[in-house]
């Protein structure tokens, strides 16, 4: 299940990243890195309650567990939107080339946050789920396969967090305004809609999507760096061109294929392998496929 | 007072001008069409009155309003609703949803907004059997029907209508123009643009001729369609 699992992390990442390119076109590099900050403010938050290394001996704190994750959510919610403010609304008239310079200053501005925060080395990520494998405790099988409750606890919060996405687009107000202004912007704002607004509203989700995604992260894995973005965004943001950049299934879909095809890569070639392949992925998509699995055509209007 | 002014209005692309002083007037429960070659400057009067385009100099009064220092969201608000060139209805969203764009500025009661639907669904019975359909997927005609029914649940008070006949068949330019004619019989006021200058002189009330930039031309529609310049250059006639 650890491909399943790994593709849920990946997914929320990539919807955050699919979001804004989807408004703006704009391919947010510091996306990963404010996930990456993300786990640090869970971490913080959990230490700060006392809850810092070991699963306690009173069992999961599941109060700090929420409270982590929404600190996370609202931290990187907010986060996301003083970036655009600052960085790339600024410059939205401004060729395409200069927003994109911005997040990348702005990628290197979030790592460093994180470098001066937590420091260089790893650091570890207190272990508060319990330990428990449904395949062999439940059922008795022993096999490769195993779904813990590690891997139930990630599902049972991404899925309903992307469904509710997905319900915010498809039927609020404030969902098919952004649609209306990721298709045309312009006819969007004669329609009435503050597009500036609708635009803020987009890095909030992606944000609160991946300030979810950091708690779920470090949980299950048990470690954070502050080079966690790189890594985490590449894979999110590969996940997201799988499934066809802008397309909000797509960077699901594509979230959980990723996860599995690594899973597969460790396992059969080993861990050193993961990211080449994650690489290698990424240029054959672009070179034979750049629309992505469910993309639409790039550039329609008509 | 005329309900929507502009005066001496001056638009440029960059460096390049396009308006170069338009005035027009447009009052209430009329149609005024705005007639002239193509790069004429018609699509940008339009674009200037939404708030698209910004004039270097010039006003637009909508009422005591200078429209020019509106936001380009607040305008449907004040009651200009466009229905732009090429029409531009959001194809990957439903045309259920698109007329609820239309609406969106809205903010009396949902009573009032049903009454709008059903209006627009009389006056296009063709959308309202497509409810659920991507607008992408509809037929040009269909489409234009969208573009006007999407501006219409703005319940604006001036219309913006920018070449709703372009590509459409004659029998569906027929349509379109008799729509126009209803929906102004039902008291909206219209300011139509068009290259198809005899269809627009038959329906309006009144007529501008632009050429590059400048109004040369203002006149009863009747003596429009009379005039030798205009049967010459407009109406294809030797
Ligand atoms: N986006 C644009 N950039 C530069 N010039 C433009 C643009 N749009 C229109 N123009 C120029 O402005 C003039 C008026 O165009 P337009 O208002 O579209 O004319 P019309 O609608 O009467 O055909 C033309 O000379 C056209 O080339
Ligand atoms: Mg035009």
């Amino acid at each position: 299940m650890i491909g399943i699992t790994n593709g849920a992390f990946i997914a929320l990442i990539a919807l955050g990243y699919t979001l804004v390119y989807g408004i703006i076109e704009l391919i947010n590099f510091a996306h990963g890195d404010l996930f990456m900050l993300g786990t640090f403010v869970c971490l913080s938050t959990l230490t700060l309650l006392g809850f810092s290394t070991e699963v306690g001996t009173t069992g999961t704190p599941w109060f700090a567990l929420l409270l982590a994750m929404l600190a996370a959510m609202i931290f990187c919610g907010l986060l996301n939107v003083l970036a655009e403010r600052i960085a790339y609304r600024p410059l939205r008239r401004a060729p395409r080339l200069a927003p994109l310079i911005s997040a990348i200053g702005v990628s290197f501005i979030f790592v460093n946050i994180g470098l001066f925060w937590q420091g260089p080395t790893p650091r570890r990520f207190p272990d508060l789920l319990p330990q428990y494998d449904f395949m062999s405790q439940l059922f008795g099988f022993t096999t490769l396969i195993r779904f813990t409750f590690k891997d139930l606890f990630v599902l049972a919060l991404a899925i309903p967090l992307m469904l509710g996405l997905a319900w915010v687009i498809r039927s609020t107000r404030m969902g098919k305004a952004m649609r209306a202004v990721a298709q045309d912007s312009e006819m969007a704002q004669q329609m009435g809609i503050d597009v500036n607004r609708v635009i803020a509203f987009t890095f909030l989700l992606g944000g609160v999507l991946a300030g979810a995604a950091s708690l779920m992260y470090g949980l299950y894995n048990n470690n954070t760096v502050f080079t966690l973005g790189f890594t985490a965004g590449l894979k999110a943001f590969t996940a997201a061109v799988l499934g066809g950049i802008g397309n909000v299934n797509g960077a699901a879909l594509g979230g959980f294929v990723l996860g599995l095809l690594s899973a597969l890569t460790v396992t059969y070639a080993g861990g050193q392998w993961e990211n080449v392949g994650v690489f290698s992925l990424l240029v054959i998509i672009l070179v034979f496929k750049p629309t992505g699995l469910l993309g639409q055509e790039t550039g329609e209007k008509a | 007072m005329p309900l929507l002014e502009v005066q001496q209005v001056h638009t440029y692309y960059g460096n390049i001008q396009a308006l170069k002083g338009v005035s027009l007037k447009v009052e209430k429960g009329e149609i005024v069409t705005l007639i002239g070659s193509n790069g004429a400057g018609k699509t940008t009067t339009l674009r200037t009155i939404a708030g698209v385009l910004r004039p270097r100099k010039g006003t637009v009064r909508m009422g005591d309003r200078d429209l020019t220092k509106v936001p380009a969201n607040e305008i449907v608000r004040l009651g200009v609703a466009h229905s732009p060139e090429g029409r531009r209805i959001f194809s990957r969203m439903s045309v259920k949803e698109n007329l609820e764009m239309g609406a969106y500025a809205r903010t009396d009661p949902p009573a009032e907004l049903a009454k709008d639907f059903e209006r627009v669904y009389e006056l296009f019975p063709r959308l309202k059997e497509r409810l659920t359909q991507r607008a992408g997927t509809l037929s040009g005609g269909e489409q234009q029907m969208l573009a006007i029914g999407r501006a219409l649940m703005a319940r604006p008070t001036v219309l913006l209508l920018d070449e709703p006949s372009m590509g459409l068949a004659p029998v569906l330019v027929e349509l379109v123009f008799k729509t126009i004619q209803d929906i102004n019989a039902q008291g909206m006021t219209v300011l139509l643009v068009e290259q198809n200058a005899h269809m627009a002189l038959s329906i309006a009330h009144r007529g501008y001729v632009l050429q590059t930039g400048r109004i040369v031309l203002s006149d009863s529609a009747k003596n429009l369609a009379e005039n030798e310049m205009v049967r010459k250059a407009y109406l294809g006639e030797e």
